[in-house]
């Protein structure tokens, strides 16, 4: 996660002139003893498949870092040679669970976030995998808790306004048609691959990439509706029967997006490695800026487009009613096309944005975030635009501050929690009326 | 190249351990979905709760195999409780979407490093087999089953894999041509009508989701206990594979779970098998080895599509009982 590497980044400034000097010094020790001081590669010989990794901290290299590597029946360890790198050859592509030996560190230095030093890999299409450690300071620097909340609650409110653009456009399908739509989450990909696609890999710059990437969304939205769901609908095909069609659809998107990119995680241009600013106890990015921008000029504009304008209020119309705005006129059908399609270009948007946050691109990334977008839209009350906004935030700000009190891994536990909450005690959600729940 | 072999694999997939697993889970499921109408999307967490219940009374507790089989079971319930008294009153989409958050839930309480020395977080467990084999009755050694050669193990997770198979159905069979069978389908056609009736359909349904839940556990033990208990196979996605599997046997029904647990195993190794091999030999230029193995999956996705769209009673089903298709 990009923040706890900011929060780090903030507490190695202090050190980082007396760590170089230490590190420099271990350098040219370890150059003085001799370069096969470790076997750095195992089983490389023997087996296809290898995961390797590079160990440093502060740029510099550390020597003979234990590394161990477990699963599909097999285990093995190596130590880093003095270049840092280790390599470690297994037996098929599955997934293994790779462990840093924190003792073997060097004094003073740790695994950035507490529990990372045990990670899992799991090979896609290549035979090799990278696993890279982020390791930090030993002795840690305390922040106040006003200091953290603030910081997590920044990061919370980035993270809520992006769920918000994925969140909306779930509602509103689910408004006007009365689809849940499982495979909403894949337009939250499919935003980010084409972004990776006219991005690095076509190489329009950033600027251009993201626009096309946003508009194809919308486009995939409203092929999605004009191929698949107005067919379906127009069979009278049944909600439970929908919804288990977009679970199907779900299926069909993610496993195609892994045919054609691959299980690997990709980033975008300037995801990682842009500059932070610090104000006050909270550090964040000019992608975060840019990100948190977007988010809210789109946000008023659905706002706007829903409250002013005369397509926007006959969404609300066919969204509280739709056979009653049917009978006054409204072309039900074509307010759900344009529903489709501003349900696309929020997801690719969010999508887009979500790619930045994690960071990274990869096939499943937006079936990750379709739970809490489910969260978001219920704990809003479903089918309500506004509901979803709330709801995103809440959603967002609860998973990113309950960090202060519960361990990283285990975030989204909270999140889903008060989902189920929510349901206990007020099943319309903040926004919704009663009628809805049926 | 091995042609003969794609065969043999493919229909050992029949009678595999993995299938007995899916077609009992999809039992659990069509009592829910299919008899009571409830749309339990949440069926991997059950399955979770019963193979960590069973792994973690054994590797933790020392509890023996019956214990820790009964400790899964128990778990299944609790969930089943934990979970039914919010949702039942819902409406199905509500229903589906609190108990997949539910079993997601499940599954990253097991995978957290926060409880990793009992759950194994990520890594998950392994080695809670040694009472379970203890007491298998069959002599050790390897036995000829039709073209396979099997251990004395496999066998014996053969026999009482479709041994369970086989009670789950008789169950169900002999359940649904009860008053209380009678009830259940009442609640799935018109719950209004059965509440009417001055049944307390709340209760039903719980009862029903205890059942459904207590197969999916066991569905779960008998899943682990050919390989080792992962966080990673309990994940959305096995849920959805169970209704693919469901779906296309028939909802309603006895057998179309286990029918449709057969196809679809077997289905999927031929599909594997042939495009590992048509790769291999250079059919498919424009694929690697490892797309091969994504492209079933894809089909899986269509394929669940397509019968919901076209034949949402399955392949046993009937047209008479498909209450989801008209809501």
């Amino acid at each position: 996660m990009a923040y706890h590497r900011r929060a780090l980044r903030l507490r190695k400034n202090i050190f980082v002139a007396l760590f170089g000097l230490i590190f420099a010094a271990f350098m040219l020790s370890s150059l003085a003893v001799a370069p096969a001081a470790h076997a750095d590669e195992v089983g490389t010989d023997e087996y296809d498949y290898a995961i390797s990794g590079f160990v440093k901290f502060q740029d510099e290299p550390l020597d003979g870092v234990l590394i161990k590597v477990e699963g599909n029946g097999y285990n093995a360890e190596v130590k880093t040679g003095a270049d840092g790198k280790w390599k470690i050859g297994v037996p098929e592509a599955g997934t293994y669970t790779v462990t840093l030996v924190e003792d073997t560190l060097p004094e003073g230095v740790i695994v950035a976030e507490e529990g990372k030093d045990v990670a899992e890999v799991t090979f896609g299409q290549s035979k090799t995998k990278a696993m890279n450690f982020f390791l930090g300071q030993g002795e840690r620097v305390t922040v106040s808790f006003f200091d953290q909340f603030l910081d997590r609650a920044f990061n919370g409110l980035s993270f809520g306004l992006l769920l918000a653009l994925a969140s909306i456009g779930l509602s509103l399908v689910f408004g006007t048609t009365g689809l849940v739509n499982f495979a909403h989450a894949e337009m939250l990909t499919f935003g980010a691959f084409m972004t990776f696609t006219f991005g690095p890999v076509l190489g329009f710059p950033i600027w251009l990439a993201i626009p096309i990437a946003v508009l194809l969304t919308g486009l995939f939205g409203f092929l999605n509706d004009y191929a698949l769901w107005r067919p379906l609908r127009k069979r009278r095909v049944g909600i439970v029967q929908m919804m288990i069609v977009s679970i199907g659809l779900s299926i069909t998107l993610r496993y195609l997006y892994q045919y054609i990119y691959g299980g690997q995680t990709e980033q975008l241009p300037g995801a990682t490695g842009a500059e932070v600013i610090t104000v006050g106890p909270i550090s964040f990015t000019i992608v975060d800026v840019w990100s948190m921008s977007i988010s809210i000029v789109l946000l008023f504009a659905v706002a706007f487009f829903l409250t002013r304008t005369r397509i926007g209020k006959a969404t609300r119309a066919v969204s509280d009613n739709s056979a009653l705005a049917a009978v006054s006129g409204i072309n039900v059908e074509r307010v759900t096309s344009i529903v489709w399609i501003i349900s696309g270009l929020l997801a690719g948007t969010g999508g887009i944005l979500w790619a930045y946050f994690r960071p990274g691109v990869n096939w499943d990334m937006g079936f990750q975030l379709l739970l809490l977008i489910f969260a978001a839209v219920i704990l809003g009350g479903i089918g309500t635009a506004f509901g979803a906004l709330v709801g995103s935030l809440i959603v967002g700000m609860f998973v990113e501050l309950s960090t202060l009190w519960l361990p990283s891994d285990m975030k989204y536990v909270g999140a889903l929690g008060i989902l189920i909450l929510v349901l206990l005690v007020r099943p319309q959600g903040i926004l919704g009326r009663k009628e809805r729940v049926g | 190249m091995d042609w003969g072999s794609l065969f043999t694999n493919a229909a050992y997939e029949i009678i595999s351990p993995t299938t007995a697993a899916y077609a009992l889970a999809a039992m659990g499921l069509a009592v829910h979905f299919g008899y009571t109408g409830l749309l339990n999307f949440g069926q991997a967490g059950f399955m979770a709760v019963g193979a960590y219940g069973f792994a973690i009374s054994t590797l933790t507790f020392g509890f023996p195999w019956w214990a820790a089989l009964l400790t899964g079971i128990a778990a299944s319930v609790v969930l089943a409780l934990i979970l039914g008294i919010p949702t039942l009153r819902l409406r199905a989409d509500y229903l589906a979407i609190v108990t997949i958050a539910a079993a997601e839930i499940v599954r990253l309480l097991f995978t957290t490093n926060t409880f990793a020395a009992v759950t194994g977080s990520a890594a998950g467990l392994s080695g809670y087999k040694t009472s379970w084999q203890a007491m298998n009755p069959i002599p050790a050694g390897n036995y000829n089953i039709g073209p396979w050669v099997r251990d004395h193990n496999e066998v014996w997770l053969l026999i009482v894999a479709w041994g369970l198979v086989g009670l789950a159905a008789l169950l169900i069979w002999l359940l649904m041509r009860s008053p209380w069978g009678r009830v259940i389908k009442g609640i799935r056609e018109d719950e209004d009508a059965v509440r009417a009736l001055g049944k307390n359909v709340y209760s039903y349904k719980m009862q029903s989701l205890v059942l459904g839940g207590a197969m999916g556990a066991f569905a779960g033990m008998v899943f682990v206990l050919p390989r080792s208990v992962q966080p990673g196979n309990f994940q959305p996605t096995l849920t959805f594979f169970i209704y693919a599997i469901l779906l296309l046997g028939g909802a309603a029904t006895i057998f179309g779970p286990i029918i449709g647990s057969m196809i679809f195993w077997t289905l999927l190794s031929i599909f594997s098998g042939f495009t590992a091999r048509a790769v291999e030999i250079g059919w498919l230029p424009f694929m690697t080895s490892l797309q091969a193995g994504q492209v079933r999956f894809i089909l899986v996705g269509i394929a669940l599509m397509v019968i919901v769209i076209y034949r949402p009673q399955g392949i046993f089903g009937s047209k008479k009982e498909l209450a989801f298709v008209k809501q």
